[in-house]
């Protein structure tokens, strides 16, 4: 693998830019792929990415999606402004869902995001003050060899 | 293993965006919910939807699907074709229902 001491990345997400929606997990997929990071460590990193990328779009006001890529790991750290989640064990709950009927009328809000990031992640923490915003840190562990 | 420039023929679908046409279909994934198709669809997938917005493209992208059909005579919005183009995604198009299109993929792709 091509990584000497670790590669950091920083992309901005606009609250409601359904139009630029995936740019950045997108890009972060490309960067672990030129890297020679294991197809299975890619797909993951980028499923988990791309569902966050969408809940600050969806949910949010505004944010930022960071990541760090060193041999061991890519974590990838998404903050925003926004209305932070409340109850997070009932959020991480398969099926809930607090997104409007129009967002809906797209295919989201099915409730399946925040789980799903769970199951393609080694580590995965949810951080939120109701009213600020929320922070989540997504780990995805690259195999040796 | 058949390939997303054999599909339009034997199945009859319009092109909306030719992108990589040389991709193997693995298999097919319908559903037209996003978060679904994030979660159960498989890498080099056709994917059958009635959706038509830009978000398609970014799904097929992250996922590695090997095209889009988009069923019941809509089209894919301008916004959409755009970014499959700048993404190399093909999107066909038909007036077939997704029942219609599933069942002539179905026996060619098991
Ligand atoms: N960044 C966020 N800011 C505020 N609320 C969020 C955020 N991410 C998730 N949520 C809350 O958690 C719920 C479940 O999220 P998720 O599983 O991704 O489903 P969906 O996005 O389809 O609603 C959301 O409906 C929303 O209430
Ligand atoms: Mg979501």
């Amino acid at each position: 693998m091509k990584i000497k001491d670790s590669i950091e990345g920083c992309f901005q997400l606009m609250g409601g830019d359904f139009t630029n929606a995936g740019a950045a997990s997108s890009e972060l997929k490309s960067t672990l792929a030129r890297l020679g990071v294991s197809q299975d460590a890619v797909r993951r990193a980028a499923i988990a990415a791309f569902e966050a990328e969408m809940n600050v779009i969806i949910h949010a006001v505004a944010g930022t999606m960071h990541y760090v890529i060193t041999t061991e790991e890519v974590k990838i750290t998404l903050t925003d402004m926004g209305p932070g989640i409340e109850d997070i064990e009932l959020a991480m709950q398969e099926g809930y869902s607090t997104a409007p009927d129009w967002v809906r009328e797209m295919g989201w809000g099915a409730g399946m995001g925040l789980p799903n990031i769970k199951k393609n992640a080694d580590k995965f923490k949810i951080d939120s003050v109701v009213g600020e915003g929320a922070t989540l840190e997504i780990t995805i562990c690259i195999k040796k060899g | 293993m058949l390939k997303v420039s054999d599909i339009a023929e034997k199945v009859g679908l319009d092109i909306g965006v030719k992108g990589e046409l040389n991709k193997d279909i693995t298999g097919c994934y319908i559903s037209d919910l996003l978060s679904d198709v994030m979660a159960n669809s498989k890498d080099g997938e056709l994917w059958i939807t009635l959706q038509t917005h830009p978000n398609i493209v970014a799904v097929a992208v992250i996922k590695g699907l090997s095209g889009i059909i988009i069923t019941n005579g809509r089209f894919p919005e301008p916004d959409t074709v755009k970014k499959a183009e700048s993404e190399n995604i093909t999107i066909f198009t038909t007036h077939k229902t997704t029942f219609e299109i599933a069942g002539l993929l179905y026996n060619m792709l098991k």
